[in-house]
């Protein structure tokens, strides 16, 4: 392992902005990331040895569950979104927020909902949707917090200061505008009692609805927002401009067309129309294209930069994370091939291909830009530089440990589902032997998590003591943006 | 950067006019959207491939089973989706038509399979069997990874509470006859209280508002009416 050299992070001027939200929504950031990461290693310890369900209605699987996918994406990843958004849309567009009431507003809010989910989940209040499983008056707030934020992300586009819209600020428009689109329209329901409510839609038609907002929720909250992160941190962190302004256009442009349709790919052999299932899974494939576009122009905007990357934690959580999108996204479209799908739906390999790009891209990418901006906004160096390239090292080799546990768990379980004897009957009659078998990968798995969890409680102490560290540098005008 | 014609165009057309930019990024969100849902929402609206008069509605205390399931989060573990294969109908039976879906709101054909899919698990086992199992697992299933859910066999049902979730489908949709309270109570109160009579037989003691009743009643009426369809079409030479 090479000594680690953080590249002095520049120190911007701050005056005229608001930091004050910047640095409150990145301090949430880091608390639900923690809270959201310990649920995932607690359920994976329940998979793989039951008695640690506990006996408590509380506290078993099928309600923590939610409460791990729901802390992670919504509460880390959706904590990671704002803090990056609203720290480099003021600084691309050369504007404060529109208004700092609606902030606040958005930031206590969302909070107050990730509070309440919390809450509910564990007490078994679902509407059993994934990733939408909050109860409608919880569904009815997500919808006034996204619309006060909106109002503030658009007012701060109409009182921008520059003329043309940063790449960034494209894909977190399509973040805002997409999200209220998906969120509302999956969560129409017929409320029977404040806590309980059936959906609109029943039966496939329900599960399609489900899967387009499922699936897009996987598009437009965890992708195209971290790739505006990516055209802003990337470049500035390497210190070079983006590779590819004309493909940044064109895989904007694909990206945010083609995900759209991927949805019916989770409902292969299902009973819903072909055409609809062949419609998700052409799409799904062609998705790939795009994908790699984003890919590609993340990782060539670091030419000229690799020397770099070798001693530079920061910019190899970033490189990884791009690595990891660009796999995950190739992964993706092969799994929707349904004669791929039919071996694996419905087993971990599925759980393996999401956490290779939860953990690989969004989590990367949100510790990459983090190491950067906690430096960049509390205007100190790294406490410890060398606990940042530990964290990395944890990370990917947590990562590695659990996709090669998934990959292994699920391909052996899809395979000894379908494996037929001779005579043509089933060759593991017993369903439950199988899953017995998968308990050594289920453990790994577990190994796995837990050396990311430990590298984000390192990064959190490490992210304190900066923050109560020496004397700030003193700020100096850096050119905005890199475009 | 590279600064051509093209890039000119995005510049002017679309980067310069935030308005122009957010309404071009709506509407290539939305053509996906539409060609996909519309149909399927015009489908669900009328008689057709997902209607079937073979499915009957869930009784009041199948949908407060059904509750019951979604706030355990068993779908997290079960699906209830057999999938036109050879070694899933081996296993679980005939493969799920898209009718057998048209009541269940919402769906909950999974994600994940750590135990049996579900969709034919109705009838499989005698209700004893079920309640056993929810009681301690790895009673009817040695080694079982699944956790207990004691709590079922002792916290009860809620009638009113219930009688509003099937006012609620109802006003969905949902076909019922009677949905005022004191019926929805008999109704709870006879089927609940035929699972506790073929339960005793068995030697256990329970009542007909407890919640593991409930969710006997839910568990096994899964596929029952897709099963019973299927076969009588099966023994007909039919294929669909």
């Amino acid at each position: 392992m090479s000594q680690t050299t953080t590249n002095p992070i520049p120190v911007d001027s701050d005056s005229g902005y608001d930091m004050g939200i910047v640095k409150m929504f990145f301090t949430a950031t880091v608390v639900w990331a923690l809270v959201g990461m310990l649920v995932g290693v607690i359920i994976a310890l329940q998979l793989a040895w039951w008695p640690a369900n506990l006996g408590l209605p509380w506290t078993t699987f099928g309600r923590l569950r939610p409460l791990h996918t729901n802390a992670v994406v919504f509460a880390f990843a959706g904590n990671v979104c704002f803090t990056g958004i609203y720290h480099s849309m003021q600084r691309l567009l050369k504007t404060r927020m529109f208004n700092d009431t609606l902030s606040r507003i958005h930031f206590w809010g969302w909070q107050l909902i990730i509070v309440s989910a919390a809450i509910t989940l564990p007490l078994g209040l679902t509407q059993s949707k994934e990733y939408a499983e909050l109860i409608w008056p919880i569904d009815v707030a997500i919808t006034i917090v996204w619309v006060i934020f909106a109002i503030n992300f658009f007012g701060t586009i109409a009182q921008r200061k520059v003329e043309h819209l940063y790449v960034s600020i494209w894909f977190y428009m399509s973040f805002v505008l997409t999200i209220a689109v998906l969120h509302i329209t999956n969560s129409l329901v017929m409320p029977a009692t404040f806590l309980r409510s059936y959906p609109i839609y029943a039966g496939l038609t329900d599960a399609l609805v489900q899967w387009w907002y499922g699936h897009n929720a996987v598009g437009f909250f965890l992708t195209t927002p971290f790739l505006g992160l990516m055209y802003y941190y990337l470049p500035r962190a390497a210190e070079r401009p983006v590779y590819s302004y004309r493909l940044s256009i064109i895989h904007f442009w694909a990206l945010v067309f083609l995900y759209i349709w991927a949805g019916p790919h989770h409902l292969l052999y299902s009973a819903l129309p072909d055409w609809a299932q062949t419609v998700g899974m052409v799409f799904s494939i062609v998705l790939l294209a795009p994908s790699w576009g984003g890919m590609l122009n993340g990782l060539l905007t670091l030419r000229g930069a690799w020397d770099r990357v070798r001693t530079d934690p920061i910019l190899k959580f970033m490189v990884v994370a791009v690595s990891f999108y660009g796999m995950s996204t190739f992964e993706g479209p092969m799994m929707s091939i349904r004669a791929v799908n039919s071996l694996a739906h419905y087993t971990n390999w599925v759980i393996g291909h999401v956490h290779s790009g939860a953990l690989g891209w969004v989590g990367m990418m949100s510790f990459g830009m983090m190491y950067w901006m906690v430096q960049n906004i509390w205007k100190r160096p790294l406490k410890h530089p060398t606990w940042a390239s530990h964290h990395f090292w944890l990370a990917t080799i947590g990562i590695v440990i659990y996709t090669i546990a998934m990959w292994a768990a699920g391909l052996m379980e899809g395979l000894q589902w379908r494996a037929l004897t001779d005579a043509g009957q089933l060759a593991n009659p017993i369903f439950l032997d199988i899953t017995l078998r998968l308990q050594p990968f289920l453990w790994l798995r577990l190994i796995g998590g837990t050396m990311y969890l430990g590298g984000a409680i390192m990064m959190a102490i490490n992210f304190w003591q900066t923050i109560r560290g020496p004397e700030p540098i003193a700020a100096e005008p850096v050119a905005v943006g890199a475009d | 950067m590279s600064d051509t014609k093209y890039g000119q165009f995005h510049r002017r057309v679309f980067e310069r006019k935030a308005a122009v930019f957010a309404v071009a990024t709506t509407v290539a969100i939305s053509i996906g959207a539409l060609v996909e849902l519309v149909p399927m929402f015009m489908a669900d609206s009328s008689l057709s491939w997902q209607r079937g008069a073979y499915v009957t509605p869930y009784t009041p205390l199948e949908v407060a089973g059904r509750d019951i399931y979604t706030r355990e989060g068993c779908y997290l573990c079960h699906s209830q989706m057999v999938r036109p294969m050879r070694a899933e109908i081996l296993r679980y039976g005939p493969w799920t038509r898209a009718a057998e879906y048209q009541y269940d709101r919402p769906f909950l054909l999974g994600s994940r399979r750590l135990g049996p899919d579900l969709q034919r698990v109705g009838q499989k086992y005698p209700d004893a069997w079920h309640y056993e199992h929810m009681r301690d697992p790895r009673s009817t299933s040695p080694g079982s990874v699944m956790p207990p859910y004691p709590w079922l066999i002792h916290d009860k049902i809620d009638v009113v509470d219930i009688a509003k979730s099937v006012r609620a489908l109802e006003r969905l949709g949902t076909p019922y006859v009677g949905t005022d309270n004191a019926t929805i109570a008999g109704s709870l109160q006879s089927q609940g209280g035929g699972i506790v009579a073929g339960l005793s037989s068995a030697g256990i003691t329970a009542e007909w508002d407890d919640e593991i009743i409930a969710l006997t009643a839910y568990l096994q009426r899964l596929g029952r009416d897709g099963r019973a369809y299927l076969e009588q079409l099966e023994q007909q030479g039919g294929n669909q």
